[in-house]
Parts: C-alpha cells; structure tokens; sequence
C-alpha cells in the first residue's frame, strides 16, 4: 500500500521532449488506468515509476519518498510487462522465484510462497514448465505471479493484455480485478484500449502527446470530457463532432446552411466551436419532423444488441447508435434528433471544454 | 490448392546439387582421399612411385616423442588462446551492450583484426613482442632477461598465443554482441524489477541467454586454433625455440614440405583431422546439453 505522487515530471530523448511536466496524485490502493494513444508518453511515464527511465525533470515520489535516484529494485514496485518477458530458460516456478532467489529467501520458504501464488493463478500444474510450452494466456498469468509474490507496494502495468485474443483479454480483465480486491496494493495500469481503460480503473488518467488531459473517474470521463481529444477518445464509436459558428440565433454548423437553436448563453458571436454529441445519445425519427437534421444513410453496422448507423451530415461523417431493429437502407434519408443537454462544446482553437449549457434545462431541442 | 513446385524426376534434383558436390569432391573429399592413400604408402621425395606399407607411418610417428610434444604444444595453445580468445570478446561485447560511451568505436574497430591475414599480424606482432626494442625492451631492461621468444619456449608460446587470440577477439565479439542485442530488452528489466543488479543479471540471465552462442564459438575457435596458427608460427616462431611451438599444423609442413617426408605428413594430416573431428564429437556430446536453445 502506497500513494504515488508525481510532481512537474519531464522527459526528454536527446531534443525530443516525450512527457511535458506531469503532475498526478494516486492514493494508496488505488487502482489507476493512464489510457492515451500510441506514441503520448504513457508507458514512459510508467517506466520512469519503475525506475527503468531516468526521470529529466521534476520528482516522483512513493509513500512521500522523492525515487528519482533509487535503482528499480529500490522502489517496491512489480512491473507485467506486455510481451511478458518471462525467463525463456526458467520454469515457471524459477520464473515465479526469481525475485525470492536474488532476495536470497530460504529455498523452503521460497518454494511455499512459489505454491501460494501458483494455486491463487492456478498454475500449480505447470510449475515445471518452461513458457515455450505455455498458452498466451498462461504466460500472462505466470508473469501476473512474478510481480505477486514480491508483495509489493505498487503493480505497474504495461499494456499486459494487449497480445491476448479478444475472449481472454476480457477474461485477464476480471481477473485482473478481483487480484486487485483481495491484494489491493496501488497499481498502475497503461492501456491504449478504452474498453479495458474503462472497466478497470478507479481513476483514469487521459494523456495525449506527453501531456494529461483529464483525470477522473470514467464515468466523469466519459459524460464530462475535458477537451476535444479525450471526448473523441473515450467511447466507441467516437463521439461525433460538428463544426460551427456562433451566431444571433444559436449556431450555424460549418459546411452547410444548418442552424441550431441552442442558447448561446456566455458565447461570444462569432467565435468558433466544436459541438460534440455521442452516437448513443441521437435518436433517429422519420425524415421531414420539424426540428430534425436531416441526413443520408450510408452503411449499417449490425452489432447483435444493436445496430451503429453511419449518416452523412453535409459531407461530414456521423453515427448513431440505435438499439431499435431499424433497418434504413443505403441512401434513404433519415432525421436526427437529439436533447440539448447532450450536446458537449469546445473552443475550436484550443480544443478545451466550454461550459456554458450547465445550467439549461433539457429539452427536445432543433 | 496450394501450388508448390515438384521435381517428378530426381534426376533434376541431382542436376541442382552438382555445382556444390563438385566443389566438395575436389577440394575436400579427393585431397583427403589422397592424404588416407599416401598414409599408407611410402612416397619417394623425388618421385618414382609408392610402396604399400600399412600403417607403418603411424606406428613411426605415434612412437616418436617429437610427435607427442607436438601434440601437447597444440593442446595448450588451443586451450589457452580459445580461452582468451573468447573471455575478452566476451567482457568486451558486455560492456558495449550496456551502450557505455564510445561504444560504436569498439563495434567498428574490433571487427578489423579478422581481416587481417594470419602472416601480416604475426609480422606485426614480432616487431611488437621482438625482446630487443619497443615495449618489451623496456620490460626487459628493469627486469633482464625475462622475456626472449627466441630462447624461451614459454615466451615463444606466449607470443603466438598473444598474436592469434588478438586476432579472433573481434570474430568472437561480433558474434557475442549480436548474441547480447538479440536478448530482449525486457527481459533485462524484468530482471532489474526482480531486484537483480548488473552482475546477478549477467549470470542468471545473459549468461544461459547466449550459452548457443558460447558453444558454437567454442567448437570453431578450438578447430580454428589448430588449422589457423599456421601462418602465425611460421612468421614467429618457425616452430621454435626446440619444438617449444612446433604445433601440429606446423609440423605438418616442416616435415611434408622441408624434410620431404611426404607419407609421414600425410599421416599426420589424418591424425589431426581425426582429432579435430574427436574433439568436435565430445564437445556436441558434453556440452550441448547444457546450452539452452530458445
């Protein structure tokens, strides 16, 4: 059990700068999700809690203890890997022990914690396998048993479940979750999936080219993004964004003659906005209802439970996600609808969130 | 249907390997067929035809002492120099994998001794090893008379060990170094997670990581230190000082080429073929199994 406390945190390589001044509290036994695309510095930023990067500028601190300069070994954190790195030329009980062993803890002692750890993954039948002979799924658990039975203050994840199949990724998930329940130590966990980021985290982290952009819960996340980049993000199918211009009569939507009748409460005309709305929450209606944006069907996803519908918006691309069994064809005009309150904004040249509608009662809007 | 090409007629298969066969046959399997034939003959030095003498030539020469320093002198140089060889490319291949400073200056630099010919660096290195000037002048003048090749068998040995292990170092390196890179990256940071500092990591998991990499250097330094040093005794030491580095590829050619002795060079060839062939087995049979393959 340890609370995590970064401070201003920079990392460059050689000119590039990666990570741009993060600052995040974790609390102890939280179970925290950094969720970002490919490329935004979020395994970095694992990596420097490690120990396994050098941290550039600013401090990392565990349990209130600046770490900056302590080897890995130093800071009580367990670290899964996401191709595993399991010792090829180990068992999986040697891989499990390696820890105790460099510890130097009795062979007796070691083999029983080995034992423990083995029935809680149940691997106990491939103790004495090497992980050429193991399932992915295996592998992932043997790896899970490698970072438990040091006991540590922290778990650090890097992306563990993204070289499993979809069933066992979800599978991993759960698992991953109860482990957290009955061990609750802090973990940390990277992903670029929002699924896995939204289903494990207490809190997520959103991060996007070296810098944060939201930190919440994903329900605040995703009913409350902070910006453009995190609305568009978070979610699936991403939430659908339109541009416009604020005018006398509410909004004028870019690349059409559009109109919607928003309140424009605390906008300057003029000034140039993004509106969001996610696919869930449009509804679609006969075409030609008073106060619906009318749109062209362009192709039907069938997801089982439901069905994605792609429109074209005057040019723009749009979706909507139904659970009625509609099935508009290809080409047919449709109208969309959707309440007030659903609509999220933000400023289209820094891409933040504008919260001008708190206050406006829903209503059918359009 | 996947298609796959097939030959119906083994006879085309036969047709592609040819080139290859007939590479072999003439330059491996007639010369050694050659080498088994004059072995069991006597040849006369200056023509003339051959008698049939059994295996004669092995008895003389298996009986004669000269032969058996020879072959003690062998086994000490190829113990020695593989050893040597192979622990330096291995500290030093070590240490470029953990990108200490300059390290590309290594990688570039210690390939280039392989290319150099055996002759060429042992002349280079008798001028630097020679007892009257350079270095070793120096390290005589404080202490006299400690180091001369040409008196002493020990130091000769030295000088030629010196020459050829300088030499496959960087063969060795190249080969350790790419060993090192192919080990994930992970795998050492998991191991720095475990609580493993450099040196336990180097141990529980670099070392078996390239244990196939050790062996194969292992079964080609040792062939290599007995087939190789030719052109290094000969520029050397010529053998000397009394038979001290007379090895057995050298006597081969003192014998076959300056003594005219033709059938007991022969004979020769063979029992260090046999010997490199030995060796090879016992190190595939013993030491294979403890290398861990991936």
């Amino acid at each position: 059990m340890a609370s995590i406390t970064i401070r201003g945190v920079k990392k460059n390589y050689a000119k590039t700068q990666v990570v741009h001044g993060v600052d995040l509290d974790f609390a102890s036994g939280e179970f925290v999700v950094i969720l970002g695309p490919s490329g935004c510095g979020k395994s970095t930023l694992l990596r420097m809690i490690a120990g396994l990067e050098e941290i550039s500028d600013g401090t990392i601190a565990i349990d209130n203890m600046v770490v900056n300069k302590l080897e890995p070994r130093e800071r009580g954190c367990a670290m899964v890997f996401q191709n595993y790195a399991l010792y090829p030329h180990m068992s999986v009980s040697q891989n499990i022990g390696y820890s105790l062993k460099v510890a130097g803890v009795p062979t007796a002692e070691r083999t029983q914690r080995i034992q423990a750890v083995a029935r809680v993954l149940e691997l106990e039948h491939l103790l004495d396998r090497k992980p050429m002979a193991l399932s992915g799924g295996q592998r992932q658990r043997v790896a899970m048993g490698r970072a438990m039975i040091r006991e540590p203050k922290v778990f650090l994840f890097d992306e563990p479940l993204s070289n499993l199949d979809a069933k066992l990724r979800v599978q991993m998930r759960s698992e991953i979750r109860k482990l957290h329940r009955r061990l609750s130590a802090t973990s940390v966990f990277v992903t670029h999936d929002q699924v896995e980021a939204m289903t494990l985290a207490d809190r997520l982290v959103v991060m996007n080219g070296g810098r944060v952009e939201q930190v919440g819960t994903p329900a605040e996340v995703y009913s409350r993004p902070a910006s453009r980049f995190v609305a568009t993000f978070v979610g699936a199918p991403a939430m659908n964004m339109l541009e416009g211009e604020v005018t006398l009569e509410g909004l004028s939507l870019l690349g059409g003659s559009r109109k919607l009748n928003v309140s424009r409460a605390g906008l300057a005309v003029g000034s140039k906005v993004a509106v969001g709305i996610r696919p869930e929450a449009v509804r679609m209606v006969a075409p030609g209802t008073p106060g619906a944006l009318e749109a062209t069907v362009d192709l039907v996803e069938e997801l089982g439970a439901g069905r994605v519908i792609y429109v074209d918006l005057d040019g723009a691309p749009f979706s909507v996600v139904t659970s009625e069994t509609v099935h508009p064809e290809p080409g047919s005009a449709i109208g969309l609808q959707f309440a007030e309150s659903d609509l999220h904004f933000f400023s289209s040249e820094t891409g933040g969130r504008l919260d001008v509608f708190k206050a406006s009662v829903p209503e059918p809007a359009l | 249907m996947e298609k796959r090409v097939t030959f119906s007629k083994w006879r085309i298969g036969i047709l592609f390997a040819v080139p290859q066969l007939l590479l072999i046959f003439t330059f491996f399997y007639w010369p050694a067929g050659q080498a088994v034939y004059w072995s069991l003959t006597l040849q006369q030095p200056w023509g003339g035809g051959n008698i049939w003498v059994g295996l004669d030539n092995f008895r003389s020469i298996l009986s004669n002492a000269d032969y058996w320093n020879s072959i003690t002198a062998s086994l000490v140089f190829a113990g020695i120099s593989t050893g040597l060889a192979m622990f330096i490319a291995l500290v030093l291949a070590a240490l470029t994998d953990r990108q200490l400073a300059g390290s590309w200056l290594y990688r570039v630099v210690l390939i280039w001794p392989y290319g150099i010919a055996a002759p060429a660096l042992a002349l280079a290195f008798r001028f630097i090893l020679a007892p009257e000037a350079g270095f070793m002048a120096v390290v005589n003048h404080f202490w006299p008379g400690v180091w001369d090749p040409g008196l002493d068998g020990a130091d000769a040995m030295a000088s030629i060990i010196v020459a050829f292990s300088w030499k496959y170092v960087g063969y060795n390196f190249i080969f350790f170094l790419a060993a090192f890179q192919a080990i994930p990256r992970s795998l050492i940071e998991a191991a720095a997670m475990d609580g493993s500092g450099v040196i336990r990591r180097f141990w529980d998991i670099q070392l078996p990581l390239i244990t196939p990499t050790i062996f194969f250097l292992l079964v080609i330094n040792i062939t290599e230190s007995f087939q190789d040093s030719f052109g290094i005794v000969d520029i050397m030491t010529a053998g000397g000082p009394a038979n001290a580095t007379n090895l057995m590829v050298y006597k081969i050619y003192s014998d076959g080429f300056k003594g005219l002795d033709y059938s007991g060079a022969a004979a020769q060839s063979i029992i260090l073929m046999i010997l490199i062939v030995a060796l090879t087995i016992v190190q595939f049979r013993f030491i294979e199994r403890r290398v861990h393959y991936r």
